[in-house]
This record gives structure tokens, C-alpha cells and sequence, in this order.
């Protein structure tokens, strides 16, 4: 490995920590500024109607309400690298514990759904580039015109009234069956329950990709080389293989990797709708019941993945293309 | 008939999106109070012809509220458009024109913000103002712009190697005459575009909101909150409460997009050709 190489990662690692960080600070300026009490918050309304202007101050004291912002962020984000992210409102668990278990659910789902609408995006946005102004290319960008201007959320209700309701296939919610020990799960079962949101999730995920792949399909099919092996007779899938494949493979791929934010995004509402517990119901449900701790974890959370997301899209192009590597800078 | 050419088909297109979403803006501001009239001797109808879109559990009917929905929702996807769009072109200009440091700053406000999912984004937003209207309009309007400044950025970036814009610094124009006088009619085209192609994103995200039931009261019924109605009563099969709200939104947003690829292929007619 050489020297540029290094600082080339360097520069790119230190960037997304930075701004890793940055989100953090943000994410605690908008709670403060939210006109939420977290006196009442954190112990309710009825306990708080009752307490003595004396206890409310005793407690003020000593969750240090009136301590100046800055100290409160660096207090918090002490504790948070050290991995103690409080104390959930909603679900009276450490933080760190809800994270745990709803990651791991929405981890499954995001990473089927980013396979899945990877390989199908692909896949169709080289065969509209390939048969540029033809049927299929057409169909292929009216199909990602309807999905773009369709909302996620109701895709998954629809696919959830026909699936679920109307034909009895697929479960309608959650993501293991009801009544079933944690031990008698299996994994067919968790397929099973994120068979429909995954669905969802794919479909939605194919439009993006399959349009920029379009995109440098087409760019491709017009280059000189591309012309010769025509002329040499090349054409169809061994046309794609030999030629078109890598050229076309890269810029896809570092896409795939910088839309883990939309996947991300996606799962929010799909969770919802299929009341599947991963991070994005949480997200929710600490949303609109004010749970600040959690709330702000998941933010964090979400944003080491899109950031390491952007990172890794960053390095392959790194290591993949020798002329970012040399010049040093992403393009 | 006669065969209309390109540029008549696009024109025709254009006009009959913007009319729907005019009388879709008009008819829902008119209809606000049939929206809300409850009568329980009509509740659950199916889909008739009195009631096209069927009735719901309190007898309320679903074309009025569809048409409330969406104008709420084109309104303040309209608001929010325009005020992003603004954000836009005056970040796009200042990053590519007023040098290094401001180009970084601005570029990692980019990343930042676009380093958050973005439904995640409005919830924090959202929970910050309080939870209210105010929070999913001022949530949606502010958060944009990223892509739009990107744009601009490059397209300055660009600009600013034409030999006529060099001429005109050589000749000591000062900056904010050459912004003006020499870059922005340059940049309005694709600007406008990027403002018409900013709806779609602003109306989907807005009513993805108002779906999680961040926003709006049930007084306010936009049209992410007849659909998260609509979900609760949909184990019991009543399928038109979903399908129909729903596939006005997809028709609303696909309009919007075509409307704003029409408008490019009439404001930039190399475009075409690519």
C-alpha cells in the first residue's frame, strides 16, 4: 500500500467521523430545542402534578436541567462512547439493549431488501440501457416512473391487502409468529414475516439504480469499443459479458452503497405498516412519544451506516478505479 | 386528425398536468367542509355511483377527502419546494463563486444532511418544533435542497470556465454583476426544472410524515392521514378506503414529474437528444 493510498483513506475515514460527530451535535441542539419538559418526560404527568416545588427542584438539580447546553452535549457523548446511551422512556430498557434487538431485526429485512433491488435494479437498468428506444426499455422506465411517484408506505398496504388480507399468504404483521417461544423460532419463520416488508423495500429500491445503470449503459454503448465489437458481429449477452459488464459493474455498485439512506428511510415506513419492531418503528414510536434518548441513538445509529455506507462506496472506487487512487479524490 | 409533433404533445402534456393539479387545489379548498360532514346512515358504503370512492366508518365521503388531501399536500409541497429551491441557488452560487472555504462548508452541510435518512431527518424536525403543522412544513421545506445546490454548484463550476464569463472578469465586472447579469439566466432553466422536480420528493415526504402521524390533526385530513386511517381498518377488507387515496398521491407525484421533464425537454431542447 502506498503513501497516497493511505492518505486517501485517511482523509476519507477522518471526514466521516467528523461528520458522525457533527450529526451528534445537531441531533442534541433540535432535542433541547424541543419544547418537550423533561421533567415531565421522564417521570410523567401524574407523578409530577404531585410533587413539591421542592422535589421538582431536587430533581432538576439532579438530572442537571439548568446546566449550560454545551456541558449536557459533552456528558451525554462521553457516556455514548462508552456505550451507555441511557435509559429508554418507552421501553424503561438501557438504550443500548432496545438498539441491540431492533437492529438486528431491521438489519435482516435492509440487507435482503439491498441485495435483492441491487441485483434487480441492475440487472434491469443494463437491459433498458442495451435496448435503448426499444419495448422493454420503455416498460422498464415507465415501471420506475410509477415506483418513484409511488410512497412507500403505500405500496406496503397495498401488498399488505393482497397478500396479507385477501389471499391469506402472507402474515399481516411482526416479525416472528405470535405465541412462539424466542428458542422455537426458526429461520424459515423470520423469512416468512420479512418476506412481505423485504418485497416491499426491493421493489421501491430498483427504480434509482436501474436508471443511473441506464444511464451508463448507455454512455457505454456509444464509446468506440463498444462500436468495433458491433461491427465485429458481438451482440447480446456476450456483448454485456465482455464488454459492457465491469465498465457498467463499478459505478453501480458504489451507488448501491450510497443508498443505504433510502433503504434506511424505507424501512421506517414499511416497519410501520407492517408493525415490524426494527429500528425504524422505534424511531417512530420514540418520535411521538417523546423519547429523546432513544430518539437520538437510532439517529446516530442510522448515520454511522449511511456515512460507513458513503465510506466503503468511497474506498472501492479507491481501490476498483486507478485514477481516483492517484489523483486522490472521489469524483 | 393531424399528427401533433414533439413539442405540441409535450405542450398538451403540460397543460393538462397543470390543470388537474389546479382544480385538484381548487376543488379541495372549496370542498373543505364535505371533508368533515359526518353521516352515519351512509358509513361503509362500497363504491358506488353516488360515492365513486366509497364511504368511510363515519360515513364521511372518500372523494372529498381525497381532494382536501391532496391540496393540502400539493400546498405545502408547493411552500416547501419553493423555499428549498431558493436555499438551493443561493448556497449552489455562494459554494461555487465565493472560494475554497465557503465551497467546503457548504459541501459538508450537504453531506451532513444528507447523511440522515430523511424520514428520520423530519422526525427530529418535527419532534423539535413540537410535533405540530408548523413542524412538518418548516421539516419539509428545509431539508430539500442538497441535491438541487448540487446541481447549481456544478453548473456554476462550470460556468465559470465559459470564455465569456472569463472576459468579464478580466474586464473588472464585479462579482455580483457577473452572478446576475451573466450566470442566472444561464441558470434559470435547469433551476426552474430542479424547483418542478423538487415537488414529487416534497409531496411523497410530507405525506410520508403526516402517515406516521407526526403533524397534522385528524381535523386536517392530508393525505397521509387518510391513509393511516385507512390502515387500521384495512384487516377488516375495506379496501377502497386505501387504494383510492392512495392511487390519487401516485397520479398527483407522477404528474409533478412529468410536468417537470416536460419542462426540461421544452427549456433545453439538447436535452432530447441525450
Amino acid at each position: 500500500m502506498n503513501r497516497q493510498r493511505v492518505i486517501f483513506f485517511g482523509k476519507n475515514i477522518i471526514r466521516a467521523l467528523l461528520l458522525v460527530v457533527c450529526v451528534s451535535m445537531i441531533t442534541f441542539a433540535l432535542m433541547k430545542a424541543s419544547p418537550v419538559d423533561p421533567l415531565q418526560a421522564n417521570v410523567g404527568q401524574a407523578a409530577l402534578g404531585s410533587m413539591s416545588q421542592e422535589q421538582k427542584e431536587k430533581l432538576q438539580a439532579y438530572w442537571g436541567v439548568d446546566t449550560p447546553p454545551v456541558e449536557q452535549y459533552l456528558s451525554w457523548a462521553k457516556d455514548f462512547i462508552r456505550g451507555d446511551m441511557g435509559v429508554s422512556l418507552l421501553y424503561r430498557q438501557p438504550v443500548a439493549s432496545v438498539i441491540a434487538v431492533k437492529l438486528a431485526n431491521s438489519l435482516f429485512l435492509m440487507a435482503l431488501a439491498w441485495v435483492i433491488s441491487g441485483i434487480l435494479g441492475f440487472a434491469l437498468g443494463v437491459i433498458s440501457g442495451m435496448n435503448r428506444g426499444k419495448p422493454a426499455d420503455h416498460v422498464i422506465r415507465g415501471y420506475c416512473l410509477v415506483i418513484s411517484s409511488t410512497p412507500v408506505f403505500w405500496l406496503a398496504l397495498l401488498l399488505l391487502m393482497i397478500f396479507g388480507v385477501w389471499l391469506h399468504i402472507f402474515p399481516i404483521g411482526l416479525s416472528v409468529p405470535i405465541g412462539v417461544e424466542a428458542s422455537g423460532v426458526t429461520l424459515a419463520d423470520r423469512l416468512y414475516h420479512a418476506f412481505l416488508p423485504a418485497l416491499t423495500l426491493s421493489i421501491t429500491g430498483v427504480s434509482n439504480i436501474a436508471l443511473h445503470t441506464r444511464e451508463k449503459m448507455i454512455d457505454i454503448m456509444e464509446s468506440d469499443y463498444m462500436l468495433f465489437a458491433r461491427m465485429r458481429g458481438e451482440k447480446g449477452w456476450r456483448l454485456f459479458r465482455y464488454y459492457g459488464f465491469r465498465n457498467v459493474l463499478f459505478p453501480a455498485v458504489t451507488l448501491q452503497f450510497a443508498s443505504i439512506s433510502e433503504i434506511f428511510g424505507g424501512s421506517v415506513l414499511v416497519e410501520q405498516v407492517f408493525s415490524y419492531p426494527g429500528l425504524g418503528q422505534a424511531a417512530v414510536s420514540a418520535g411521538l412519544g417523546s423519547d429523546m434518548p432513544l430518539l437520538m441513538a437510532v439517529t446516530i445509529v442510522s448515520a454511522l451506516f449511511v456515512f460507513g455506507g458513503n465510506l466503503t462506496a468511497n474506498l472501492l472506487y479507491g481501490v476498483i478505479d486507478p485514477r481516483v487512487r492517484q489523483g486522490g479524490k472521489a469524483k | 386528425m393531424r399528427k401533433l409533433n414533439r413539442r405540441q404533445r409535450l405542450l398538451l402534456g403540460l397543460a393538462f398536468s397543470a390543470a388537474f393539479l389546479i382544480i385538484v387545489c381548487v376543488w379541495g379548498i372549496l370542498g373543505a367542509e364535505a371533508a368533515r360532514a359526518t353521516d352515519f346512515s351512509r358509513k361503509n358504503i362500497p363504491p358506488c355511483l353516488q360515492y365513486p370512492f366509497g364511504t368511510d366508518w363515519l360515513g364521511r365521503d372518500m372523494l372529498a377527502r381525497t381532494v382536501k388531501g391532496l391540496s393540502m399536500s400539493i400546498l405545502i409541497g408547493i411552500t416547501a419546494a419553493a423555499v428549498s429551491a431558493v436555499i438551493a441557488l443561493l448556497l449552489g452560487i455562494a459554494s461555487a463563486t465565493m472560494g475554497r472555504a465557503v465551497d467546503s462548508v457548504v459541501s459538508f452541510v450537504i453531506d451532513l444532511i444528507m447523511g440522515v435518512p430523511h424520514i428520520l431527518l423530519l422526525i427530529l424536525i418535527s419532534v423539535a418544533l413540537g410535533k405540530g403543522l408548523k413542524g412538518v412544513i418548516i421539516g419539509v421545506a428545509v431539508t430539500h435542497w442538497p441535491s438541487l445546490a448540487r446541481l447549481i454548484r456544478a453548473e456554476v463550476l462550470q460556468l465559470k470556465e465559459m470564455p465569456y464569463i472569463k472576459i468579464a472578469v478580466k474586464l473588472g465586472k464585479s462579482r455580483w454583476h457577473i452572478a446576475v447579469k451573466h450566470m442566472l439566466p444561464h441558470l434559470l432553466p435547469q433551476f426552474i426544472v430542479g424547483l418542478v422536480l423538487l415537488f414529487p420528493h416534497a409531496i411523497l415526504h410530507e405525506s410520508s410524515i403526516t402517515f406516521l402521524g407526526f403533524g397534522l390533526s385528524t381535523e386536517q385530513p392530508a393525505i397521509g392521514i387518510v391513509l393511516s386511517e385507512a390502515m387500521k381498518y384495512l384487516a377488516t377488507g375495506k379496501w377502497w378506503l386505501a387504494l383510492f387515496p392512495g392511487l390519487f398521491l401516485v397520479i398527483t407525484v407522477a404528474l409533478f414529474y412529468i410536468l417537470g421533464q416536460s419542462l426540461r425537454k421544452l427549456l433545453d431542447p439538447g436535452s432530447v437528444h441525450q
